[in-house]
């Protein structure tokens, strides 16, 4: 059952079939035998889960319908957790058990969910290999010589490897849907707006979204109808009427217009991508959706821009982190200037450091016009490529990565790590909703599929990868190195 | 743009971090690569492109300046590296 969907799950927990106290069990069993290869959890919560498990049990025995009654998932450990530890993959944070829920967390408890634990992450996901950890590399439980993809790769690994149900992520370049891509499971970025940003951790707060990781895109609708929605607590959430995203997904397919951005199948992408994403295409087509070719000029600035607007929110966001209310200090530092350097140095690790310096130097005194102004002007020219797209087509589809996941230890220099996120960054900037979807296979290696729409047309993204899903199984593919070494069949 | 080595460490200080000697050279050359990359965004002409800072144009909700928070000094207090009396501590600041 660990390797069923939430929906099937959610069946079987309906039907007395099994508990949750039972698949909770499991899941744990699991993550008991191959964590300690994958390293995709930093915290498992062993005793809490069971205790969930049993009032979720309990609960339906009352009547408690809920369709995530019950169901195991792992949360980002980016997100505030009360009396758990929430890390963000930092030293600094090592020690910091959160006060207080994340809204999503919250969230999440109210729909009767068991928390497992908290999964590995890029640090304050800044990464795309999650391989600047505090807390060890993950591995890409398909190859475990690979990245999981970042800076989610905790979330993506355990979803893929039956270690969990569901899981959270957050998106602020592509932080969802490439390690989605990397693992072969389902995930999207909702609309900036779309779910709450209070408690989970800022990294840059114009571009950061919090969304699901799954096995499927129903089981993503399930998870959006309990993440979104209005919080008072966070300033730019958006306020508008609650969706069933599960209600539109047998909604056929015909006269669909899919937009393919020439863009995004130029030099840099490899030829088993761009086949699998072409057959895809072919299959929409058979179900009677239009193609049309869509031109976004200005893409290739994206990362490039990018680089400017998320330091720069960064480094302010994480000026918070100086060693006096909470998280790490130095030993003995002599004033308060090299307490506030030595804790920061320390507890920082390398990439963090560099994006806080970019970041500073870009909104430092007689550079921000040059640097913060000119990359917002570049948002406003991307955003806008997006919009004359969308007044022809429904959606965009192309690839999620250029390539399926590389080699631990492969990408040393940043630059090479920042073009990973070539296809997946311009989402971000223009704020819009985007999937990743498994589509194919290349030398054993999961490849992903991307699936962007307009503002609020999440229902629209999981509506056309949900219909793909039923006409294909590369959804159902499973992660082949961690079944062998498992001895699971 | 290329930096040196001085400008990293002013950039370092307004960061409030601290980098060693040994490491001045690699944070120099890895900064310098990412603002060379940066840089390609210099080729378009915005002049008469409006900025955008946020992906929806929406404006700031309000509420009414009241208080709806409890006071959980002494429990946050205990996450913090050093506290006494209600007090944050940090290394003497004035002699």
């Amino acid at each position: 059952m660990i390797n069923s969907t939430v929906a099937e799950i959610s069946a079987a927990l309906a039907a007395g079939d099994i508990s949750s106290v039972e698949i909770t069990q499991a899941y744990l069993d699991r993550i008991a035998t191959l964590n300690g290869e994958l390293n995709a959890f930093i915290t498992v919560c062993e005793d809490s889960a069971l205790l969930q498990a049993k009032a979720a049990d309990d609960a339906r025995a009352n009547g408690n319908d809920s369709p995530l009654l019950g169901i195991p998932l792992a949360h980002k450990d980016i997100f505030c957790t009360k009396d758990i530890l929430t890390t963000c993959g930092s030293r600094m944070l090592h020690n910091f058990v959160s006060p207080y829920n994340a809204t999503v967390v919250e969230r999440f408890i109210d729909a009767g969910t068991v928390l497992l634990g908290k999964t590995n992450m890029d640090e304050f996901a800044m990464g795309s290999s999650n391989e600047t950890s505090f807390f060890g590399d993950v591995k890409n439980p398909w190859n475990t010589e690979c990245v999981p993809g970042g800076s989610s790769g905790g979330s993506a690994a355990a979803v893929a490897a039956d270690l969990c149900a569901m899981a959270t992520g957050t998106d602020t370049g592509g932080s969802i849907r490439q390690p989605a891509a990397f693992c072969g499971v389902t995930g999207i970025k909702p609309s900036y707006g779309r779910v709450s940003r209070w408690g989970m951790i800022a990294f840059a707060s114009s571009l950061d979204q919090a969304g699901p990781i799954t096995k499927s895109a129903e089981d993503a609708a399930l998870m959006l109808n309990v993440m979104s929605g209005l919080d008072k607590k966070d300033s730019t959430s958006i306020d508008r009427p609650a969706e069933d995203f599960t209600a539109s997904l047998n909604q056929p397919l015909k006269g669909l217009r899919i937009g393919v951005p020439k863009q995004h199948f130029a030099e840099g992408l490899s030829m088993e991508v761009e086949q699998a994403v072409r057959d895809a295409l072919a299959e929409y087509e058979k179900l009677g959706a239009v193609i049309k070719e869509v031109d976004l000029t200005n893409s290739h600035l994206s990362v490039s821009a990018y680089y400017v607007i998320a330091p720069a929110e960064a480094s302010a966001n994480l000026s918070r982190f100086d060693g006096v209310r909470y998280g790490y200090r130095c030993e003995d530092p002599v004033d308060l200037e090299d307490m506030y350097k030595r804790t920061r140095s320390e507890g920082f690790g390398e990439e963090v450091k560099r994006r806080i310096m970019v970041g500073t130097y870009a909104l430092s005194a007689g550079f921000y016009d040059a640097y913060y102004r000119k990359a917002q002007k570049i948002r406003r020219l991307i955003a806008d490529d997006f919009d004359r797209a969308f007044e022809e087509v429904d959606v965009i589809i192309g690839p999620t990565s250029p390539h399926t996941a590389f080699k631990l230890g492969s990408k040393s220099d940043p630059v090479s790590m920042y073009l990973e996120d070539i296809y997946t960054i311009a989402v971000n900037l223009a704020g819009l909703p985007a999937a990743s979807i498994p589509v194919g296979i290349a030398n054993g290696l999961p490849m992903g599929m991307q699936i962007i729409g307009k503002y609020f047309d999440e229902a629209k993204i999981l509506n056309v990868a949900h219909q793909f899903q039923q006409h294909t199984d590369w959804h159902k593919q499973k992660a082949t190195a961690i079944t062998a070494a498992s001895g699971e069949s | 743009m290329a930096l040196d080595k001085t400008e990293v460490e002013k950039i370092a200080h307004l960061a409030r971090l601290h980098i060693s000697e040994s490491e001045t050279e690699e944070v120099t050359t890895r900064i310098t690569d990412i603002l060379t990359l940066i840089d390609q965004m210099q080729s378009v002409d915005t002049e008469a492109v409006e900025p955008l800072a946020h992906p929806l144009d929406l404006v700031q909700r309000l509420r009414a300046d009241e208080i709806t928070e409890e006071n959980q000094r002494d429990r946050l207090q205990q996450l913090a590296p050093a506290s006494e009396d209600g007090l944050y501590l940090v290394p003497k600041v004035l002699e």
